[in-house]
């Protein structure tokens, strides 16, 4: 096996609640290799977008280490992440997060805009990837003109505008319905046959079954760890 | 890059259209005060000067003093005091250019069918020096004239405008109290006085020929003031001690009695005039730039609205790689256009204000580069210094937190 994209070690996080400190992520332990597709699954606060947001480099752990491309994370400034949020991660949230004065085509190309890019080169990028989603003819439409499904394809487009190589998507069929959801799936199929490495948050068994290896949290903890079933028999 | 966040500040700026205009409004009136105020006080510093060098340089007025013999006291001027020949000595002394006795009043002047009442100035061809007036037709009269009190007279613009219309006044004969006059020159524009009297509107004519003809003076040889001017205005100071010293010695006045006579100098009164609209125009300045501030704290408050409001925007676009000056300079960009535009209109309604307010009360209005500049520089730092704290405290959200917020 290649080195770890991901490597975290003792992995805490706490919130600072009214009622005092509360735990949740405790001492996770886990490796992710380039080109793996991860499903998290775990029922409802057991910390998975908690897990997630420290991945994407969002927030920041409370204790343990995370080594992304064998960096240390905390180590690096609000700028450095930001470099990081931009070029090597993409974020897929579940509710979209799309700027909803922007037209789909500045949404995907926001990104860019942060890269430092020339305006051609962004337009060009950015209608690549609507194209990519299948959003083309919606280039110029605004965000609350579309469906849920489309919206989601349009965050994805901007999540991989900047090919990243790491794509993070806290539960991004949540909000939609299962064919919409299967959708979805299939663009992650074919990006995760790219090469692009990908960890998914999902409630949803049939979601999880596209991803190669699931891992599940219980409060907290880290609990599970395999290969999905079609993996083990292959 | 710069492209997109101009456009980017423009999209945010017009999506809350009203918003945007009444912030923006603060700065107008700001500026558009600042603008009026400054145009109102450097056109009032320009019509004092004007003022000032038309009434002459390094001038002192005497005037006959009280007569303090009946025991009560009179206006200044009422008493005859000073003489001719106080004049001339005065003239001997050193550092005096040139000596003026005047005798004014007014009188009723008749040319033709034409009749104007005026103010008539007895003087000596001195007077016109001491003013700095000029004769711009015909000649001035001579010392002869005033010695053989010959019926001349000068006449000023207005006076003759209103005596001769469009004729030439020079060689026509005016009757000044049924005595006729022949009209030697027409003087110069002089505009307003000191004390907003139209200067022009006056008419010279020899010191004895006024009393004689004009005033019938009850003690000849008298006269109710005299201008004196000095060669430099340093040396002022020291002429007004030995004017004194010399006019107590010709009066025989005792040593701790009061003089009979007053002595001012005009150009420091003029000066301390200068000084006090100098004075009351950086006060308006003052008083109009408050607005000002008051519109950058108008900015402040509605960036940092704007940056509560657009929490999420800005988590999301820190989600994708937004670096913190990314986020600052967008928030700054946006207060500073905010400032810039609200400067360039206010800019055009203080201008607009000025020119109404000189068209409407007649008064000078100057607006200068400068205060056009001023302005515009003010707007841009009230934009960054009043824009710079929201814009910051967006570039320092924390990403989650920003995304989280609802
Ligand atoms: N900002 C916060 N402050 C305090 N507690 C928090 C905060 N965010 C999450 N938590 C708590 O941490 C725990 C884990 O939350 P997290 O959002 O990671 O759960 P989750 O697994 O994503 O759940 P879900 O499936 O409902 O999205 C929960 O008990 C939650 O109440
Ligand atoms: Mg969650």
């Amino acid at each position: 096996m290649s080195t770890p994209v991901i490597r975290i070690t003792g992995l805490g996080k706490s919130y600072q609640t009214a009622a005092g400190l509360f735990p949740a992520l405790k001492a996770v332990e886990m490796s992710i290799t380039a080109g793996e597709f991860v499903a998290v699954m775990g029922p409802s606060g057991s910390g998975k977008s908690t897990f997630m947001n420290i991945l994407g480099c969002l927030d920041k752990a409370t204790t343990g280490q995370y080594e992304l491309d064998g960096r240390s994370v905390a180590e690096l400034s609000r700028d450095e992440l930001a470099i990081l949020r931009n070029r090597t991660i993409g974020f897929v949230f579940q509710g979209f997060n799309l700027l909803q004065r922007m037209t789909l085509l500045e949404n995907v190309a926001l990104p860019l805009v942060y890269s430092g890019l020339d305006h051609a080169e962004r337009q060009r990028r950015a209608a690549e990837m609507l194209h990519k989603v299948g959003l083309t003819d919606k280039a110029d439409s605004l965000p609350s003109q579309i469906s849920g499904g489309q919206q989601q394809r349009v965050a994805i487009a901007r999540a991989l505008v900047n090919r990243p190589r790491l794509l993070l998507a806290d539960e991004p069929t949540g909000n939609l319905d299962s064919r919409t959801g299967d959708e979805i799936m299939a663009l992650f199929d074919a990006l995760n046959q790219e090469g692009i490495t990908i960890v998914l948050v999902t409630h949803e068994p049939d979601i999880a079954q596209h991803a190669k290896r699931q891992v599940r949290f219980h409060d907290g903890h880290l609990v599970s760890d395999q290969l999905t079933p079609h993996e083990v028999a292959a | 890059m710069k492209l997109a966040m101009l456009a980017e500040a423009w999209r945010a700026m017009g999506a809350n259209r009203l918003r945007t205009l009444l912030t923006m409004l603060g700065m107008v009136i700001g500026v558009g005060a600042v603008v009026l105020m400054m145009a109102i006080g450097q056109g009032a510093q320009y019509a004092i000067q004007q003022t000032i060098s038309a009434m002459g340089s390094n001038l002192f007025i005497l005037l006959s003093g009280h007569t303090a013999s009946s025991g009560v006291r009179s206006a200044s001027g009422s008493a005859h005091t000073l003489t001719v020949a106080d004049a001339d000595a005065i003239a001997e002394l050193p550092g005096v250019a040139a000596v003026a006795p005047i005798h004014p009043g007014s009188a009723q002047v008749v040319y033709g069918p034409n009749n104007w009442n005026t103010a008539v100035i007895g003087s000596t061809p001195a007077y016109l020096d001491v003013r700095s007036w000029p004769v711009v037709s015909g000649q001035a009269f001579t010392a002869s004239d005033v010695r053989s009190a010959t019926r001349v007279a000068l006449i000023g613009q207005t006076a003759a405008e209103n005596l001769f219309g469009d004729e030439d006044p020079v060689g026509k004969t005016i009757r000044i109290q049924q005595s006729p006059f022949t009209v030697l020159g027409v003087l110069g524009l002089k505009g307003q006085g000191m004390d907003g009297r139209d200067q022009d509107d006056s008419i010279i004519t020899p010191l004895t020929t006024a009393q004689r003809s004009v005033f019938g003076a009850q003690f000849p040889g008298t006269v109710r003031m005299v201008m004196v001017q000095t060669t430099t205005q340093q040396i002022m100071p020291q002429i007004e001690k030995s004017m004194t010293a010399l006019l107590r010695q010709r009066h025989r006045t005792r040593e701790g009695q009061e003089s009979d006579f007053y002595l001012r100098n005009l150009t420091s009164v003029a000066d301390s005039a200068a000084e006090s609209t100098r004075v009351m125009s950086m006060l308006l300045g003052a008083i109009a730039s408050v607005s000002l501030l008051v519109g950058g704290i108008g900015i402040m408050n509605i960036m940092l609205v704007s940056v509560t409001e657009r929490t999420r925007e800005i988590g999301i676009r820190m989600a994708i790689g937004a670096r913190e000056r990314d986020i600052l300079l967008q928030f700054l960009l946006e207060a500073v256009i905010i400032s810039v535009a609200g400067c360039f209109i206010g800019l055009l309604l203080g201008i607009g204000c000025a020119l109404l307010t000189e068209w409407l009360t007649d008064t000078l209005v100057i607006i200068s580069a400068s205060s056009v500049l001023v302005a515009f520089g003010v707007a841009a730092t009230v934009g960054i210094f009043f824009g710079y704290y929201p814009a910051l405290k967006a570039a320092r959200m924390d990403p989650i937190e920003a995304l989280r917020y609802q």
